[in-house]
């Protein structure tokens, strides 16, 4: 499915959420738990507030929040919701999950 | 034009588009987004684009335009040409532009999402510049990038209520749909004022219209009204009034024509009235209005020339042949000429540029040669002759309409005519007679003044245009050599009539002497007869003395003898 190379690359995120929301807080835990069961120490995670920051947003084309961004590996894929979907969201990034990495 | 007595308690922010504020009474709903929507070419970017630089030029009011289908430089490339300098306005802090990207499905969807980066990124610039107006063009693009559309109609909805909460006049863009106004359905939830942008092809020529579908808590124009896109911008005709409550302005204007003007009771042409000139090809129509033309041109007044036959120069050098120099009027910015084929608009667009040009170079004198050229069903011919003509005589401009029908109706076969709508009309007309054709001109009729029923005999030279009487007579009326035989026979029988008399005169100068000499002759003899008569007298009473004296003598005699 995905060479065993790739498997060890390194992850950049960037997850663009609308402030304290109920949906960002779900969000923001969401990706985290993600990143450190199936990534660990092999990911970078960039938080961003669009309230706070609306010009990383507009540079990014951020319409929707939130919004996981994957900036590498290429290409740049992007992921809205409140990102619960575990499975749907390793696959859409192309993620292999830990499970199957430590096989 | 709906009644204007209908005071707006709407507030509402001019479009500053020539036209478009009319009909709408102000403008669009201030702090209200409006929908704008047509299928794809009908100009809805531009319309867009057109209230925003006028808000930011003209009414100071700063203006955020997001894109989602064309990117800023591209769209401040293709506004340029009607002299819209985006980047301008947006390094004067008056405009942002910013353009989203929408690539579709490129995001994916697990779960709830909001549109908030939409609303903080249009906040953002709205708040950047102090804007008050938006436009959000195409805001249905957004629909090919997420696929949870419920999810997406909430955010639209939510949107459109952001906009009205920060009192922002905005017009949201949207593509024509299959049985409804959007694609999408926007119309739904922008409903405070929904205007419909259509180009149609009839006869394989494009007319732009545009209606107000809706207008909530406003009067508007209901009607389909034409509007016009080129060099100039846009612009929209409120075909308006069939109210007939213009001021008339009063005064004569001459016709550059002496004997035209004898013809016509005030000497002239009252100002501001309508003048129909018809007659077949080579009567001298435009010759005639050309005379006009330049008699007005040397008062000072501003003359405009909608051509459809012929180009501008090609009316100048014609009507050098008769001694007009319309050149010089043309340089002096008195005389314009508007050339155009009838065939290249619509009737609507032809109304639509009459519309604009009259605004624009407010002219005193609008010639329209021939309005025979205006092709198009005769009911819609008939609709738009009349407005323009309202148009025209709103603006207290004098009109010369040319029309190659003799009869003055619009289409052979038709008895629809223009005539009616005429204040004056001039007829002129080829008579053919003795193998010849001589041009004639009739006032056929003259509102207000009288005028002479009588047929001229038209003559075009180097001079100018000469007016002759015709000769009417027991045989009919006569032009041309026929004419002339006749004066020519005349001026004979004249000269032969004073010889006669003449003669007369002598023969009776004659009898009288030879009476007067009768009388001379009957005078000396009766002096001589009177003369006899004192002579015989004094004979005869000398001899009665004498006698006397003898009888005395004799007595004397006899009595001494007895």
């Amino acid at each position: 499915m995905i060479p065993p190379s790739e498997a060890r690359e390194h992850y950049r995120f960037r997850l663009f959420v609308a402030g304290t929301a109920p949906r960002s807080l779900r969000a923001v835990e969401s990706v985290r738990r993600l990143c450190e069961r199936h990534l660990c120490n092999r990911y970078e995670l960039e938080i961003i507030d669009i309230y706070q920051q609306p010009d990383l947003a507009e540079r990014d084309r951020i319409l929707a929040a939130p919004i996981l961004l994957r900036v590498t590996p290429a290409p740049e894929r992007r992921i809205a919701g409140d990102l619960l979907d575990e499975d749907r969201i390793l696959r859409s990034l192309q993620i292999l999950p830990a499970a199957e990495a430590h096989r | 034009m709906p009644d204007n007595r209908a005071a707006p308690t709407l507030p509402k922010t001019p479009t500053g588009i020539a036209g478009f504020d009319d009909l709408t009474f102000g403008g669009l709903p201030a702090g209200r987004p409006s929908l704008i929507c047509g299928a794809a070419g009908c100009g809805k970017t531009l319309f867009a684009t057109t209230f925003l630089v006028n808000g930011a030029t003209r009414y100071d009011e700063p203006g955020v335009f997001m894109s989602f289908e064309e990117r800023a430089e591209d769209l401040a490339a293709n506004v340029a040409s009607l002299g819209y300098d985006l980047d301008g306005l947006v390094a004067a802090g008056k405009l942002a532009i910013d353009h989203v990207r929408v690539e579709p499905s490129e995001i994916e969807e697990t779960g709830a999402f909001d549109l908030e980066g939409l609303f903080i990124r249009l906040g953002f610039a709205v708040d950047g510049i102090g804007a008050k107006r938006v436009v959000l063009d195409t805001i249905e693009t957004l629909f090919a990038g997420f696929t949870d559309l419920s999810l997406l109609r909430a955010e639209l909805r939510r949107l459109f209520g952001w906009i009205k909460d920060r009192g922002l006049t905005a017009i949201i863009t949207g593509e024509r749909g299959e049985g409804q106004l959007t694609r999408q359905g926007l119309e739904e939830y922008v409903s405070d004022c929904v205007i419909l942008l259509d180009h149609r092809v009839t006869d394989q020529i494009t007319t732009r219209r545009l209606r107000v579908v809706k207008y909530r808590g406003s009067a508007h124009g209901t009607n389909e009204y034409p509007f016009l896109i080129d060099h100039a911008g846009i612009s929209v005709l409120p075909v308006t009034s069939a109210e007939l409550d213009y001021a008339v302005p009063t005064g004569v204007i001459a016709t550059g024509i002496p004997d035209l003007d004898s013809m016509l009771g005030p000497g002239g042409f009252y100002r501001g009235s309508s003048i129909l000139v018809s007659g077949a090809s080579g009567t001298g129509k435009t010759m005639l209005v050309a005379t006009i033309v330049d008699a007005a041109c040397r008062r000072g007044e501003r003359c405009l020339v909608f051509a459809f036959e012929e180009s501008g120069a090609q009316i100048i050098r014609n009507a050098a042949s008769i001694g007009l120099d319309l050149e010089s009027h043309r340089a002096r910015g008195l005389l314009r000429f508007e050339a155009a084929r009838p065939s290249l608009y619509g009737l609507e667009t032809h109304l639509a540029r009459m519309h604009r040009d009259l605004d624009g170079f407010e002219p005193r004198m609008v010639v329209i040669d021939p309005i025979s050229a205006l092709r198009g069903p005769a009911g819609e011919l008939q609709g738009m002759l009349l407005r323009m003509i309202d148009l025209i005589k709103a603006r207290g401009i004098t009109a010369i309409f040319t029309t190659l029908r003799s009869d003055g109706s619009l289409v052979q076969d038709d008895d629809l005519g223009v005539s009616s709508l005429m204040d004056s009309w001039i007829k002129l007309q080829n008579m053919e007679a003795n193998g010849e054709r001589t041009r004639t001109l009739y006032v056929i009729k003259a509102r207000g003044m009288s005028h002479s029923n009588q047929i001229r005999e038209f003559l075009m030279s180097s001079s100018g245009i000469q007016l002759v009487d015709a000769y009417i007579g027991p045989s009919g009326v006569l032009t041309g050599t026929a004419r002339i035989v006749q004066e020519a026979q005349e001026r004979s029988e004249a000269r032969r009539r004073i010889q006669e008399s003449e003669r007369q005169l002598r023969e009776v100068a004659r009898r009288r002497s030879a009476i007067d000499r009768q009388l001379e002759e009957l005078r000396a003899s009766l002096e001589a007869a009177e003369a006899e008569e004192a002579c015989l007298r004094a004979e005869t009473a000398s001899r009665t003395a004498d006698d006397a004296d003898e009888r005395r003598a004799l007595m004397a005699r006899r009595s001494a003898a007895e």
